[in-house]
């Protein structure tokens, strides 16, 4: 019993590592726009497939040593730019256009856009390639070869610790740690401080509020690219729709650490994950969606501006 | 005379649309077309469909259109009514209400939904709210699908009780043809709910509440201190609207004799209906049906016949994605983000709406003017 608690709460905490990187990304998007973007979850969606697109031609798998942990290297930094860059690129082509409609504009603009990347990855899936099982079944999920040592490093027979658990928790907590300093230690992250707390005062301080809301894209997509890679290689599967479920989950834990708030989404993301492996080791995977989705509902309606409380300006 | 001189202001697209729907039972010449030419649209049934679909997007159009609500769950108040259906008809449950029975007890029912989810989540600003629905939807949809001792699952719960079929179209569509028969009035009943609801709205439309909820949505503050009570009148734009999309969802599961696969009721038809109402345009009643018959029509009757013309043209090799319904979701996709940056009052608007929509609001003052 014991170790079947323990045993979900590494992989709790494991999967709300990657709540948090994708959580952080609506987060800051909300802070300075006050705009749920709808379709942050599919950018990491993409990303996976764009991770397994370079394993299957680099033939990674048959990869070993130095050379093995090189080409993770690359894949990640590729994977981080390229989620960075379909982000950025989503906002100056359908966001930006919009920033002064009316809010329903471009929340409904971001469904559309959530619609239109899942198509784009259910069409990336019928690629011809061996890790997309030849393309034959492009809504099939799609298995990303185990690439970190799965050894354990405990010496018990119920309780496993492996590589890969060690790695992805602290390349997390490394990113996160880099992300706090960028926030808090250097000059853009005070204009994005600003920008939050009232773009238009910023602008008057000289920040230039659209570079601002452009380093927000990108800094939100390279973490989802980058989570993305974290969920490939610890949960080896991807699939078209994988960032509809976990994009909202992950925008579950930003609300629940308090929206806009950057040390709020990574706990909001660490709980979310411990719940969600404890919910479905205890009542059943089938009632997931259920277990997290209750406690959305139940976070906004009563205490709608999370556990850590909000540092985005409220509106009349 | 005065009817004579005024017998063009009766001749508009509406008005004719609904002809077109009164006489097409009697007269199926799209489906005679069709049946020549070995297509099988059957275009009678797929009406009943855009009827259906046409009264879930006027009820969406109650709260996101009028009351300016966002939110998307309407799918979850469709498969309450749905399912209310199913429990108060089925054998397996001691009910045995019948149709009508039905009719009134799943907007009842699907009302006290909006009630509930509503109470305590209206409070919350524009996209929480859109957030808290899409919750609840999901959230019921794992219950449906997991209950399946309660919902019987994929399958549904059957058979539903049937359309009243009065006896004299009993005799005209001869014996021994009770199909037929229950199809044609299912047609005409879903027909005539789809008119008397869009009446009513209209009415409603000129009405105090009517008013007030598109005062809220102009300017909630304003409107509070005009003396309106926000809290209640949104309340009551929820509730009608759900019970409206119950009303759909009880009409469905009568069409379909069951309540169908829990599926049915998800997120993507919640953005279908979406959809439907923005392309038409938001708070017009018009634009709302016309929404509906515009792309549920073209969901149901085009798109299989356009799956059917690349089958036929590709031959035996066909790739898995040339076909349309592949890239379904994409057309839809790049709709919502085309309307919205284009036109976002849709392509029948209502005036105000559409002032609305293409004025900058205050609200978002963090913006300043192009450089």
């Amino acid at each position: 019993m014991f170790e079947t608690i323990a045993q979900q709460l590494l992989l709790g905490l494991t999967n709300g590592m990657v709540f948090a990187l994708v959580a952080l990304g609506y987060t800051m998007v909300y802070g300075i726009l006050e705009f749920i973007n709808f379709a942050h979850g599919d950018v990491f969606m993409l990303s996976a497939f764009f991770a397994l697109t370079l394993v299957g031609w680099f033939a990674v798998p048959g990869m070993d040593g130095a050379m093995l942990a090189g080409a993770l290297l690359g894949i990640v930094v590729a994977t981080t730019l390229f989620g960075a860059g379909v982000n950025w690129s989503v906002d100056r082509l359908v966001y930006k256009p919009l920033r002064k409609a009316p809010k329903l504009a471009p929340l409904v603009s971001a469904i559309g856009v959530s619609f239109v990347l899942q198509n784009v990855g259910l069409i990336w899936g019928a690629l011809k390639m061996d890790v997309f099982g030849g393309g034959g079944q492009p809504a099939a999920p799609k298995s990303f070869p185990a690439l970190l040592p799965t050894t354990n490093l405990l010496n018990s027979n119920t309780l496993t610790l492996q590589v890969k658990d060690v790695l992805v928790i602290a390349a997390s907590l490394v990113i996160m740690a880099g992300l706090y300093l960028l926030v808090t230690r250097t000059k853009l992250g005070k204009a994005m401080r600003a920008t939050a707390q009232d773009p238009q005062t910023a602008r008057l301080m000289g920040i230039d509020v659209d570079a601002v809301i452009g380093a927000t894209f990108l800094i939100g997509g390279g973490l989802a690219g980058f989570a993305a890679v974290v969920y490939a290689l610890y949960i080896n599967t991807v699939y078209y729709q994988m960032g509809y479920q976990n994009g909202l989950y992950a925008f579950t834990a930003a609300v629940v650490g308090g929206i806009g708030n950057i040390p709020g989404a990574v706990l909001g993301g660490l709980l979310l994950g411990l719940v969600r492996a404890l919910s479905d080791q205890f009542i059943g995977a089938q009632w997931q969606p259920a277990v997290l989705f209750g406690i959305l509902i139940l976070i906004l309606v009563f205490r709608p501006a999370g556990l850590l409380g909000s540092t985005a300006r409220e509106k009349v | 005379m005065a009817v004579a001189g005024n017998w063009r202001k009766w001749l508009t697209l509406e008005t004719g649309l609904l002809l077109f729907a009164v006489l097409y039972p009697l007269v199926p010449f799209v489906d005679l077309a069709a049946d020549a030419a070995d297509l099988s649209v059957h275009l009678d049934q797929r009406l009943v469909t855009i009827f259906i679909y046409g009264l879930l997007v006027v009820a969406l159009n109650v709260q996101v259109g009028y009351a300016g609500l966002l939110q998307l769950g309407v799918a979850a108040f469709f498969g309450i009514g749905a399912m209310t259906t199913g429990v108060v008809t089925v054998d397996k449950y001691p009910f045995h209400f019948g149709f009508w029975g039905a009719l009134l007890a799943a907007p009842a029912v699907a009302a006290l939904a909006g009630l509930f989810i509503g109470a305590p989540t209206l409070r919350l600003r524009g996209d929480y709210l859109a957030i808290v629905t899409l919750g609840f939807g999901e959230v019921l949809r794992t219950v449906l699908v997991n209950l399946e001792n309660i919902t019987d699952g994929p399958r549904g719960l059957n058979p539903v009780a049937e359309v009243w079929v009065p006896g004299f179209v009993k005799e005209l569509a001869g014996a021994g043809d009770d199909n037929e028969a229950r199809l044609l009035v299912m047609y005409y009943v879903a027909l005539l709910v789809l008119v008397a609801a869009v009446v009513l709205l209209h009415v409603l439309e000129r009405t105090r509440i009517g008013r007030a909820f598109v005062a809220l949505r102009e300017d909630e503050l304003a409107a509070a201190c005009m003396g309106l009570d926000p809290g209640r009148i949104k309340l009551a734009a929820f509730a009608g609207g759900a019970a409206l999309a119950g009303l759909a969802g009880a009409l469905y599961a009568t069409n379909l004799t069951t309540t169908a696969d829990p599926t049915n009721y998800d997120f993507n038809n919640a953005i279908m209906v979406l959809c439907c109402l923005i392309l038409g345009g938001l708070g017009s009643l018009r634009g709302a049906l016309l929404g509906a018959a515009l792309l549920i029509g073209f969901d149901n009757v085009l798109s299989p016949l356009l799956d059917k013309g690349i089958a036929a043209l590709a031959g035996e090799t066909q790739h898995p994605l040339a076909k349309y319904s592949a890239w379904r979701w994409f057309v839809f996709g790049a709709a919502l983000i085309a309307m919205m940056r284009f036109r976002p009052e849709g392509l029948f608007p209502a005036r105000r709406v559409a002032q609305e929509l293409r004025e900058p609001t205050n609200a978002r003052a963090a913006e300043p003017e192009a450089s």
